[in-house]
């Protein structure tokens, strides 16, 4: 009985919890008069004309905004898989002068909140002639590649400590060099955060909203979800199709990564979260 | 590294300027503390921001977290199904921060939106709560609430480590559920519930997405939504007032540096560390 009731309790949570998020999928195929008059979750039609309607809504048709985010988020997941990784066997396996200090600062910077550092950063890449400039999402993509995401250098430092000293120093017996030992040993057991590094980049870049707002200017150059606030403009009553479906659609990608890697996600919070 | 220290350092400077992104670097004027003086006196919108951004997190962490660890515990007791519980529930957690959710959440709080149909059905007439200065920013905290996802997990993973011995030795002595929660489990998860805290907090302090779309970037309606990043935001990058946006950027820092201090300070008090008992 008690099992029943918590199982009940849990069901209308998560009623309440998904609800939003049904009432989007179903508004996104509602017709403009259905819209207004049908406040049911699905529609009596379903109609693909929003999607149509919204991809060619603004002087630039969506298909264009996805391919910029798209680059942007493929191009962070390069950058921190990559950097990050270094950065974390220099921490992890190197010894050099002042390695505890470097790791303290890195472990400081953790808890600098990234919006503080947005004002900072314009002015330098301003300085350097990056904003605005010939290719506007430099700003947007270097900093991924010097690991400035101090979450993922400290992630796989934590996953290198697990990887058996034993397997370094076997390698170095037989004559490897740091960089062999980095290459055959390290790199290939640090799959898993690899994977999760990744996973978590293209997510949080995906719906990164604060950086690409200050940074793209041009309609042309803007990614999603910049280009989706150009909708918020014009909420008249007709539009609110069209700006369900585009939102819609803007969700996929990051949902889709939720259906494949779900179990991964979620051990990847309990990880980095709690081996502190 | 290069990139975090530098830019601060030099935006450190730059808020004893007047800075305005528009004049070369070699042509601003020193102005020495105005910037300063200028938030924390003659700047009204400063310290309402600042009151917008304490009462959105005042309210909706302790909120969160409580909904997070309300259903962490239903889900604990073994359950069929806990994996797919557990996804769903963290869902909005990788969907709640972007744009799209916070337009499909402002239209569901409009005037004739999904909200009020809802609340029509038994006869209430609605707010139009996101238009409603009273409102607006509630509507936003409840978004933030419904992403108790993240927490949610990682108080999961927490409850796992409390040893079962634990709550069957307090099942002989006859201790009921509740005494059962205040004496096992609340210490047991103390470390946890702190991490959350203090996780929650700084992210709660940086709340900007949502704002911004609900008040198309300028924090109304009548500035009820202008969180703190918001206001840097327009001062920054709408305005163009650099110098003055760096002082505020800077503020803010040792502001969460100071409230993360605080966490960690009060945590000696109520954080149990099993570990450290055993030495």
């Amino acid at each position: 009985m008690r099992g029943r009731l918590r199982l009940l309790t849990l069901l209308a949570i998560l009623a309440v919890v998904l609800y939003p998020l049904v009432w989007m999928v179903g508004t996104a195929f509602k017709s403009p008069q259905e819209i207004v008059n049908n406040i049911g979750l699905i529609p009596r039609e379903f109609t693909p004309g929003n999607f149509t309607e919204g991809w060619h809504k603004l002087d630039v048709n969506f298909g264009r905004f996805f391919l910029n985010s798209a680059m942007v988020a493929v191009l962070a997941v390069l950058g921190n898989t990559v950097s990050c990784l270094l950065a974390a066997f220099a921490f992890g396996r190197l010894k050099f002068r002042l390695r505890k200090v470097w790791f303290a600062v890195m472990i400081g910077t953790l808890l600098l909140p990234g919006h503080v550092l947005i004002i900072p950063q314009y002015i330098l890449f301003r300085t350097l002639g990056w904003v605005g400039g010939d290719w506007p999402y430099l700003p947007l993509v270097v900093p991924h590649f010097l690991a400035t995401e101090a979450f993922f250098v400290f992630l796989m430092v934590q996953f290198m400590r697990g990887i058996p000293r034993e397997l370094d120093e076997a390698a170095k017996i037989d004559g490897a060099s740091p960089y062999s030992i980095f290459q055959h040993v390290i790199l290939p057991l640090s799959r898993p955060a690899l994977v999760t590094t990744a996973i978590f980049s293209f997510i949080w870049t995906w719906n990164d909203f604060f950086r690409q707002l200050v940074y793209l200017s041009d309609l042309e150059d803007y990614t999603a979800p910049v280009a989706l606030t150009l909708f918020i403009d014009s909420t008249s009553e007709s539009s609110v199709g069209p700006m369900f479906a585009m939102s819609l659609l803007s969700l996929i990608p990051v949902f889709l990564f939720f259906v494949a890697f779900q179990r991964m996600l979620v051990e990847g919070i309990n990880t980095s979260g709690l081996k502190g | 590294m290069a990139i975090t220290a530098i830019p601060m350092l030099l935006s450190l400077y730059l808020s004893f300027t007047d800075y305005d992104v528009l004049t070369p670097l070699s042509e601003i004027n020193w102005v020495g503390w105005a910037n300063y003086e200028r938030m924390f006196t003659t700047d009204p919108s400063y310290w309402h921001a600042v009151t917008v951004t304490l009462t959105f997190a005042l309210i909706a962490v302790p909120l969160k977290l409580a909904a997070a660890l309300g259903v962490a515990l239903l889900l604990s007791r073994a359950i069929r199904g806990i994996g797919l519980f557990r996804g769903l529930f963290y869902l909005p957690s990788l969907l709640g921060g972007s744009v799209a959710l916070a337009i499909v959440w402002v239209s569901m709080f409009n005037r004739d939106g999904a909200f009020n149909s809802f609340l029509a059905l038994f006869g209430i007439e609605g707010a139009p709560w996101v238009n409603d200065p009273s409102w607006a920013l509630e509507t936003l905290m409840v978004l933030a609430i419904w992403q108790f996802g993240a927490p949610m997990v990682i108080f999961l993973a927490g409850l796992k480590q409390v040893p079962a011995e634990l709550y069957e030795a307090a099942s002989v002595d006859g201790a009921g559920p509740w005494r059962q929660f205040r004496n096992i489990t609340l210490p047991m998860l103390s470390p946890v519930i702190f991490f959350n805290l203090v996780l929650e907090t700084i992210h709660g302090f940086q709340g900007f997405t949502s704002a911004f779309v609900l008040s198309n970037g300028t924090g109304g309606p009548v500035d009820s939504t202008l969180m703190y990043t918001l206001n840097l935001y327009i001062k920054g990058f709408v305005e163009l007032d650099m110098g003055y946006a760096s002082a505020m950027a800077w503020v803010f820092l040792v502001v969460i540096g100071l409230i993360t201090v605080v966490l960690f300070r009060t945590g000696r008090f109520w954080v149990h560390y099993s570990d450290s008992e055993e030495r």
